[in-house]
């Protein structure tokens, strides 16, 4: 496989991370691995920032990895909120698995 | 493109693998790890040096540890008797998959007009810090409001109440 450019490289990595991420968030019961397929999901869209500012006309302008940082922030705080979130409704329902949280009502 | 690069990818994708499959949890946890060790490897590959640092910092050091905390609070470590997967697995996969082929289609169909191989930017933390409290101080801002909000919230959603006791 020869790629033209590194950038395509990087975001074909990207994409494979972000399908990846996209499938355990689909498929898997337990609601802690979907949190964690949301993250993975996150860290690829963070790779192509850096790569889309690497290889932009204006690395200098740091706009990409401002974009980058401030994402990994956000990222940490969601990480914070969906864990506490999981914890409380493992508290409630006795279980995390996904399959048998099938009503809104408590 | 070096052979670090392929390496390094490899990792990536080998650790974001394992975290789908692997059925024990814990293992898990330790996969995302080796995913996340590997994007900001990426990071510094691509001379983003603060963003792999902080990268490094944020997801190995307080995400990671957050999600083995969670799956030891919540028992996670037992397996389900019927399966790691969801009854919808299928229709999940067939999703992804139609994602990554689309994203892949997209990426390769516009590969010969992306930009060759520039010079390495040389940014110093100094400058990302003159950016941060210059032309980025209201995103700056924002994010710290944001983090103190997620903190306290997410302390509260996970606090324990005792039965019967009123807020």
């Amino acid at each position: 496989m020869s790629l033209a450019t590194p950038l395509a490289s990087y975001l074909l990595v990207s994409a494979l991370v972000f399908a990846i991420g996209l499938a355990g968030a689909l498929t898997r019961r337990n609601a802690i691995l979907v949190l964690i397929g949301i993250e993975l999901m996150l860290n690829a869209a963070n790779l192509n920032l850096i790569a889309f500012w690497r290889f932009g006309p204006h690395p200098e302008a740091l706009t990409g990895m401002m974009f980058a940082i401030f994402s990994i922030a956000v990222a940490a705080a969601e990480a914070a909120v969906g864990l506490g979130l999981v914890i409380q409704v493992y508290r409630h329902a006795k279980t995390t698995d996904l399959d048998q949280m099938n009503r809104m009502k408590g | 493109m070096g052979i670090a690069f392929y390496l390094v990818s490899a990792l990536t994708i080998a650790g974001a693998l394992a975290t789908v499959l692997l059925k024990k949890l814990v293992h898990c946890a330790l996969a995302v790890t080796v995913a996340f060790l590997g994007l900001a490897l990426l990071f510094l590959q691509l001379d983003a040096q603060f963003a792999g640092f902080a990268q490094i910092l944020v997801y190995i050091g307080a995400v990671a540890i957050l999600v083995v905390f969670a799956i030891l609070l919540t028992r996670g470590s037992e397996l389900p008797a019927e399966g790691v997967f969801s009854k919808t697995w299928l229709v999940g996969l067939a999703i992804a998959a139609g994602v990554f082929a689309v994203l892949g289609w997209a990426v390769l169909r516009t590969a010969p007009w992306l930009p060759q191989a520039t010079h390495a930017p040389d940014v110093t933390v100094n400058q990302i810090g003159q950016a941060l409290m210059g032309r980025y101080v209201l995103p700056l801002e924002i994010v710290a409001i944001l983090l103190t909000a997620a903190l306290v919230g997410a302390v509260i959603v996970a606090m324990h109440e005792k039965e019967g006791t009123k807020e």
